[in-house]
C-alpha cells in the first residue's frame, strides 16, 4: 500500500505541531522520521493513526483519499501505530488481550486465536505462550504481541514512535529484522526515533522535522553530522568525556538486602565519592530501579546501612533523606515527578521551602521566568506541565532540584529526549558535580552509561557486580555482562 | 444431613438472592470503572416502592420492575456526574445513598405494617423430588432461580464473550480500549445502568419474598448495601467469587440465629450484627498480601514456608480494575 500525506497541517492552541507537511511512502519502504524533541513528529503520526484529526489536509492511500476519525477506522484502513508505552491490558491472558476490538461473534474462539498467533509468530521467530498473562512480559515482548496483533488485524502499514527505548539489544535486532521482513512483503514501515544510528540502519529513507515544518528528506548513504544539522539547525558536537577529580566518600552503602515481591538483592557494597558519576545498568527489571529506591528512602531495607557522610539513614523516612541532600527524579515523569494540571509557576512554589502561609505570586513568577529562561524550556511560567514536550518536562524537573545537593539519583535521565537535549542535560548534571554532588543513575542507554559514568554496576537477577572502571570497559563486555554471561558478584 | 438443617440451608440460598443481585450488579458497574455508591439507599428505596407498587396495582410483576427502572434512573445520575460533570462518584454516590434511604422512610409511611403480595414458591418438576439437591436447589420461588441464572450468565458474560471482554478492557485501561474502538463513556452508561437495574431488583426481592412487607427503619434491610460493596471487592470482581461472598455473609447471619438458643450469655443484638464486622474482616483477611508489612513480617520466615504463604496470599488477593472511578478523556 502507498501512503500520501497532503499538505498536513495541525494546530495546538498557538502551536503550529505540523505546517504544511507533506510525505509520500511507496510500499515496501521502512521510512524513517527525524527531529527535536517537539518537532511536530508525534502529532503527524497520531494524525495518520486516527488519535486526532488534522485541521486540514489529506490522507491518501493508494491514490484515493480517505476519512480517519478514529485509531479504529485506521486499523480498519490497514493503518496500525505502535505506541511508545504499549498500549494493551496488562492483567489479561495474551489471548484476551488479542481478542479486544476484535470483530467477531459474541463467543470467540480462543483456540483458533491462539492458533493463528502461533503461525504468526512462527514468520518471525517470537515465542510468546498465549495463555500467559501480558503483566508477566518485558516491555520488548510487549512491544512484538502488538505488532502481531496488529498484522493478525491485517495492518499494511505500521508506525513505530520510538519504539527502541525500553527493550534489550537482542530485542532490538530481532525488532529491525522483524520490520526489514515486513517491508519486503509490501508493508509500509514508519519508525520514528532519536537514536541515529537506529534510524541510519534500519530506514530507507529519513524525513527530518524542525519546528512543525519538514526540512527535507534525504537517501542513503546517510551523513550523521549532516542529519544532526538538519534536525537542529545547527552542528553539534558530542561533548567531551570528563572526569572530575573525586574527593571524600559521600554515601557509603553496606551489605544493604533490599526485598520486594519480585526480586531479592543481598548484601549490596559501595561507596560512591562526591563529585562521582554511577551508572547501574542491567535488564528492565534485575533490581536497579529497587536499589536506587532504597538509596532514595522511598524502599525500606531488609537490612544493611546507609551511610551519608557518616551519618546513618537507614530505616529513616523519606523526607530525612531528602533534608540529608538527596534528591530523586522518576522515570515516570508524569506519574511521579510532575503534577498534572499545575503550572510550571506552581511547580517551583511547591518545590521550594516556604517560608510564608500565602504565595508570593509576583515573586514566583518572576523566578519561574528566570528558571525557565536558564533550563531553556520552551514554556510560558502558566503552562501546564502536561502540555510541555517530553524534553521540556525533564528541563522542568532539572530547575526544581535544591542546591546545595548531597546526592542526586535518576533514572533514565534522558529517556525519549533528543540528541541535544540529552547532552544539556548532562552538561547540567556535570555541573552539579563539579559542586561536589554525586549521582547515581539508571539508564537503559549502554552508550550513556560509558559515556556518562564514572564507575558502572551491573544488575542481573537481583545481583549486584563489583564497580566497573568505565574507562576500561567496552560496550560489548557491559551487554554480556547484563546478559548475564560470565556473571560473578 | 437432617431436614432441619436443610431446610435452612435452602433459606440461606433464598435469602441470598437480593445480596447476589446487588453484588453482581455493583460487580458488573465496577468493572466499566464507575463505582456506585448510592447501593444501600438503593435497595431501601426500591424496596419500598417495588412493595407499594404490588400493593397498589396487585401486580408482582410492576413491582420488579418500578424496582429495575428506579435502580437504572438512580444509577444514571451517577454515571451523569461522573463522566459528563467530571464529579467525584464517591461523594455523588454517597449523598444518593442517604437520600434514597431518608425518602423510602419517608414516602414509604403510608405503607407501613400492610400485607402485601408474595413471589409464590415455585418447586420444578421432578428435579424437586431428588433427594437433598432437591430440597436445596430446587423448591425455592422464580427469583432464587433467577439468581442462579445472574451468576452463570454474568460469569460467561464477563469473561468469555467479546462484548465482555471489552467490559473489562475499559474499566481497566480505557485509553487502550479506545484505541481498540470501543465507545468508553457509553459503554459505561450502560454498564452503570444494566448494573443499577439489578441492584434496583434486590430491593422488590426482599419486600416481595425475603422479608415480605415494609416496616419503615426497622425493616432491617439498611446496612445490605454496604455489605454488597464489601462483597463486590471480595469477589474480586468476578461474580462467581461474588455469589460466594454474599452466600458467606448469609451464612454468617443465619448462624447468628440459630445460635442465639444456645449462646443466651451473648445478646441477640451482638450476633445479628456480628455478620457485618466480620464480612469486613474477611475482606481484610483476603487482601492481607497486600499490604507491605506483611512482606517484610514474611521475610523473617524460611523460605518454603514463605514461598507457601506468599502464594496462597497472592491466590486470594484481589485487585480492582485499574481505571476504577477515573474519569476517561480521549485527547
Ligand atoms: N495535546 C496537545 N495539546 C497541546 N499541545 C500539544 C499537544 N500535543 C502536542 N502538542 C505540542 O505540539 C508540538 C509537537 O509535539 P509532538 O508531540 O508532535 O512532538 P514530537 O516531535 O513527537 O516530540 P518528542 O520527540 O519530544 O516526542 C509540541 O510543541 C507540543 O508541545
Ligand atoms: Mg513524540
Amino acid at each position: 500500500m502507498n501512503v500520501e500525506l497532503v499538505h498536513i497541517h495541525k494546530s495546538f492552541g498557538v502551536v503550529h505541531a505540523n505546517n504544511d507537511i507533506s510525505i509520500s511512502i511507496k510500499s515496501g519502504v521502512i521510512q524513517g522520521i527525524l527531529g527535536e524533541n517537539g518537532a511536530g513528529k508525534s502529532t503527524l503520526m497520531k494524525v495518520l493513526s486516527g488519535f486526532i484529526q488534522a485541521d486540514s489536509g489529506d490522507i491518501l492511500l493508494d491514490g484515493k483519499a480517505v476519512r480517519i476519525n478514529t485509531p479504529s477506522d485506521a486499523i480498519r484502513h490497514g493503518i496500525g501505530m505502535l505506541h511508545q508505552d504499549p498500549l494493551d491490558f496488562p492483567p489479561m491472558k495474551i489471548v484476551d488481550n488479542m481478542l479486544i476490538g476484535h470483530d467477531g461473534g459474541l463467543f470467540p474462539n480462543r483456540r483458533e486465536v491462539s492458533k493463528s498467533l502461533k503461525e504468526l509468530q512462527a514468520q518471525f521467530g517470537f515465542n510468546l505462550d498465549p495463555e500467559t498473562y501480558v503483566d508477566s512480559l518485558t516491555v520488548g515482548e510487549r512491544q512484538q504481541l502488538e505488532i502481531l496483533r496488529l498484522l493478525w488485524l491485517g495492518a499494511r502499514v505500521l508506525i513505530l514512535d520510538e519504539p527502541t527505548t525500553g527493550i534489550s539489544a537482542s530485542q532490538k535486532e530481532k525488532l529491525f529484522e522483524t520490520l526489514k521482513k515486513l517491508a519486503e512483503q509490501g508493508m509500509v514501515i514508519i519508525f520514528v526515533s532519536h537514536k541515529l544510528e537506529d534510524v541510519e540502519g534500519l530506514c530507507h529513507k529519513i524525513a527530518v522535522f524542525r519546528q512543525g515544518s519538514l526540512v527535507g528528506e534525504t537517501a542513503p548513504p546517510y551523513n550523521t553530522d549532516n542529519l544532526v544539522e538538519m534536525m537542529f539547525g545547527k552542528v553539534i558536537s558530542l561533548d567531551e568525556k570528563t572526569r572530575l577529580e573525586n574527593c571524600e566518600p559521600a554515601m557509603e552503602i553496606s551489605n544493604l538486602s533490599i526485598e520486594d515481591n519480585r526480586i531479592q538483592i543481598r548484601n549490596a557494597n559501595l561507596t560512591v565519592n562526591c563529585g562521582e558519576v554511577i551508572g547501574l545498568a542491567g535488564m528492565e527489571g534485575s533490581g536497579q530501579r529497587q536499589f536506587l529506591r532504597a538509596l532514595a528512602g522511598l524502599m525500606r531495607p531488609v537490612g544493611g546501612d546507609l551511610r551519608l557522610s557518616g551519618k546513618r539513614l537507614t530505616g529513616k523516612p523519606y523526607h530525612s533523606f531528602q533534608d540529608a541532600g538527596i534528591s530523586y527524579v522518576p522515570a515516570s515523569r508524569m506519574e511521579e515527578g510532575l503534577i498534572p494540571g499545575l503550572s510550571i509557576t506552581e511547580h517551583f512554589i511547591l518545590s521550594e521551602d516556604q517560608s510564608g502561609f500565602f504565595i508570593d505570586r509576583e515573586k514566583a513568577v518572576t523566578i519561574s521566568r528566570e528558571r525557565i529562561n536558564t533550563f531553556n524550556i520552551k514554556g510560558e511560567p502558566v503552562t501546564r506541565v502536561e502540555a510541555l514536550s517530553g524534553g521540556n518536562q525533564q528541563r522542568a524537573l532539572l530547575a526544581m532540584l535544591r542546591t546545595p545537593l548531597r546526592l542526586l539519583l535518576l533514572e533514565h535521565p534522558t529517556r525519549g529526549l533528543d540528541i541535544e537535549s540529552s547532552i544539556w542535560i548532562w552538561s547540567q548534571l556535570k555541573d552539579r558535580c563539579k559542586q561536589k554532588t554525586c549521582i547515581v543513575f539508571i539508564s537503559a542507554d549502554l552508550e550513556e552509561v560509558l559515556h556518562y559514568s564514572d564507575r558502572i554496576l551491573v544488575f542481573y537477577n537481583g545481583k549486584v557486580s563489583q564497580p566497573l572502571d568505565a574507562a576500561a570497559t567496552t560496550v560489548d563486555q557491559l551487554g554480556q555482562l547484563i546478559g548475564g554471561k560470565g556473571f560473578q558478584c | 444431613m437432617d431436614n432441619n438443617t436443610l431446610v435452612g440451608l435452602a433459606g440461606i440460598l433464598a435469602s441470598a438472592a437480593p445480596v447476589v443481585f446487588a453484588a453482581i450488579g455493583e460487580t458488573i458497574t465496577e468493572r466499566a470503572g464507575i463505582t456506585n455508591l448510592s447501593i444501600n439507599g438503593l435497595i431501601l428505596l426500591t424496596a419500598m416502592a417495588g412493595f407499594a407498587t404490588s400493593v397498589t396495582t396487585g401486580s408482582l410483576l410492576l413491582g420488579f420492575l418500578v424496582g429495575a427502572l428506579i435502580g437504572a434512573f438512580v444509577s444514571l445520575i451517577v454515571a451523569f456526574s461522573s463522566i459528563a460533570l467530571k464529579q467525584s462518584q464517591v461523594a455523588v454516590g454517597f449523598v444518593l445513598a442517604l437520600m434514597s434511604r431518608d425518602l423510602s422512610y419517608f414516602l414509604g409511611n403510608p405503607y407501613m405494617g400492610l400485607s402485601g403480595p408474595r413471589v409464590p414458591s415455585l418447586p420444578i418438576p421432578v428435579l424437586a423430588d431428588i433427594p437433598v439437591v432437591g430440597v436445596l436447589f430446587f423448591r425455592q420461588d422464580i427469583l432464587v432461580y433467577s439468581s442462579y441464572i445472574l451468576i452463570a450468565v454474568a460469569y460467561i458474560f464477563v469473561f468469555k464473550t467479546r462484548p465482555g471482554l471489552m467490559l473489562q478492557g475499559i474499566g481497566e485501561q480505557p485509553a487502550t480500549a479506545y484505541v481498540r474502538g470501543a465507545n468508553v463513556n457509553r459503554l459505561r452508561y450502560i454498564y452503570t445502568i444494566i448494573g443499577g437495574a439489578l441492584v434496583g431488583l434486590a430491593g422488590p426481592m426482599y419486600s416481595l419474598s425475603v422479608k415480605v412487607g415494609w416496616k419503615g427503619t426497622i425493616t432491617g434491610l439498611d446496612g445490605i448495601g454496604w455489605i454488597a460493596l464489601a462483597i463486590t471487592i471480595f469477589g474480586g470482581w468476578n461474580p462467581l467469587r461474588a455469589a460466594f461472598g454474599a452466600y458467606l455473609f448469609v451464612l454468617l447471619q443465619w448462624l447468628g440465629l440459630v445460635l442465639q438458643p444456645s449462646l443466651p450469655n451473648i445478646p441477640s443484638q451482638v450476633l445479628q450484627v456480628a455478620p457485618f464486622p466480620l464480612m469486613i474482616l474477611t475482606l481484610l483477611l483476603v487482601n492481607l498480601g497486600n499490604s507491605e508489612w506483611v512482606d517484610r513480617t514474611l521475610a523473617g520466615l524460611p523460605e518454603e514456608v514463605r514461598r507457601l504463604i506468599a502464594k496462597v496470599l497472592r491466590a486470594m488477593r484481589t485487585t480492582p480494575p485499574a481505571a476504577l472511578g477515573i474519569p476517561f478523556e480521549n485527547e
